[in-house]
């Protein structure tokens, strides 16, 4: 039951029917479509580059960012993404498992290879999800100065018998004296003004909590020789937030980011948005070509390759995050 | 139809038996290389944090991992390994060729941006 008419060119190179480099034109499309993603990509990831190496001092550490696994408390860096990394990478293989079953015409195993694929999809993109809230919602909490830079807190606590920098959260001592003023809302005030939601501590009682709380110390962002933030000392802790505290942060957005430049948190929603946008869009794809499957469409062509393209698709999808993994939570 | 797969692998160093077992043997490789990056990244070497070639020897590391990671991705997932030659060199250097370019150019900038910072708007006086 074939679509196409034979026209009886097969044979006659440039009169159509003929397969340049052996690869169909649907597949080769394909490639092409991925050679051109994959500059896309490089152009963002790029961008990425230039901006750390202009703040090649003063960048965040991302160790320090994504420490958070679900369901479980305390400090796991890494460990979350690693095992997003292998979910993408293990429904890479039951998508080539799927294709490989196609190959031999086997209708069930191409069914069920693509309904795992496609479970692994949506386990990423929930993943994802849940780093972005997880990102966005923020820990410690920070405090910007007049000039953008980021002060965070912690105290020098012993553990194993060494001296290590621990982080504190400004709700353990910052002491919220009153709400200032009520957040302006369109329905109570001017109509044609906006305004965010206001931060749980101004400045001020920052800097009170912080005198009252002899042992903590405020960080800087720039990156010392040991490869680690730089810890003012406690005379120069005081004067930083009196004098350069502009606004008390917590978590990460399109402006501010507790854990340093806001240029990182951009960059993290545009680069990880896109690619989480490519994972979904993949796998509505992959649902489509499932039901295909399912109704027998690849049965009556005589061939899946259709299951083979969006394979190439996929692959991609895990391609690029192979590189995302690196240049965002390793290097 | 005839699919055809060379089922060689580490260049010919690892023969498999049928396409299936290929893909497995890849995922095995592609876990092991990602485990080795996260225990790298979680405990940070000492040795491995000295400058090279202006950046972390461990980030360089990181890199290569990488690319190898992306060629078996390539090459057995994608079936690069079962294209012809020339679909393969004409995917494959065009991307690279652009792709160092643009890194390299834009690299280099951020390093200049970070060196007017850092010298007081100075970079070179003429």
């Amino acid at each position: 039951m074939s679509t196409v008419a034979t026209t009886g060119t097969e044979g006659k190179v440039w009169s159509g029917g003929n397969k340049p480099l052996k690869a169909s034109y649907g597949k080769m499309m394909m490639w092409f479509f991925i050679v051109s993603d994959a500059l896309t990509f490089s152009g963002f990831l790029a961008a990425y580059g230039f901006s750390r190496f202009k703040f090649i001092d003063s960048w965040p550490i991302a160790d320090e960012v994504f420490t958070h696994v679900p369901f479980f408390h305390g400090n796991y860096p890494m460990i979350y993404v690693a095992f997003m990394t292998f979910i993408l990478i293990m429904s890479s293989v039951t998508m080539v498992l799927a294709v490989d079953a196609g190959h031999h015409m086997q209708k069930t195993k191409v069914t069920w290879y693509m309904f795992l694929t496609i479970i692994g999809g949506l386990i990423f993109v929930g993943s994802q999800a849940w780093e972005w809230g997880t990102f966005i919602k923020g820990d410690y909490g920070a405090v910007q100065t007049k000039g953008g830079n980021i002060l965070q807190f912690g105290e020098y606590v012993q553990k194993d018998g060494k001296k290590v920098f621990k982080r504190v959260a400004i709700a353990d001592f910052a002491k919220s004296t009153q709400k200032y003023r009520a957040e302006h809302e369109r329905k109570n005030g001017l109509w044609f003004v906006q305004e965010g939601t206001l931060p749980e501590f101004s400045v001020n009682e920052v800097a009170n909590g912080l005198a009252s709380h002899k042992n903590i110390l405020v960080r800087s962002q720039i990156i010392n020789k040991h490869g680690e933030k730089t810890v003012l000392s406690r005379a120069e802790s005081l004067k930083q937030i009196k004098e350069n505290g502009k606004l008390v942060v917590h978590g990460a957005n399109l402006h501010v980011n507790e854990y340093g430049s806001p240029l990182f948190a951009d960059f993290f929603f545009f680069i990880t948005g896109f690619h989480g946008f490519h994972v979904f869009s993949g796998v509505i794809i992959n649902i489509i070509i499932f039901f295909n499957v399912i109704l027998g469409t690849y049965e009556k062509r005589k061939n899946y390759e259709m299951v083979e393209k969006v394979g190439l698709y996929w692959h991609f999808v895990d391609l690029v995050w192979v590189f995302v993994f690196t240049f965002f939570y390793l290097v | 139809m005839a699919h055809e797969h060379k089922l060689a692998i580490f260049r010919g160093l690892l023969k498999f038996k049928s396409n299936t077992q290929k893909i497995w043997g890849v995922l095995i490789f592609l876990s092991i290389i990602t485990a080795i990056e996260v225990v790298l990244g979680i405990y940070k070497p000492k040795g491995l944090m000295s400058q090279i070639f202006g950046m972390k020897g461990l980030n360089w590391i990181f890199i290569i991992l990488t690319l190898v990671k992306a060629y078996y991705i390539t090459w057995d997932f994608m079936h690069m390994r079962d294209e012809t030659p020339a679909l393969r060199k004409m995917v494959v250097w065009t991307a690279v060729f652009l792709i160092c370019y643009l890194i390299w150019i834009l690299l280099q900038e951020g390093g200049y941006v970070f060196d007017v910072y850092k010298e007081g708007f100075i970079k070179r006086d003429f």
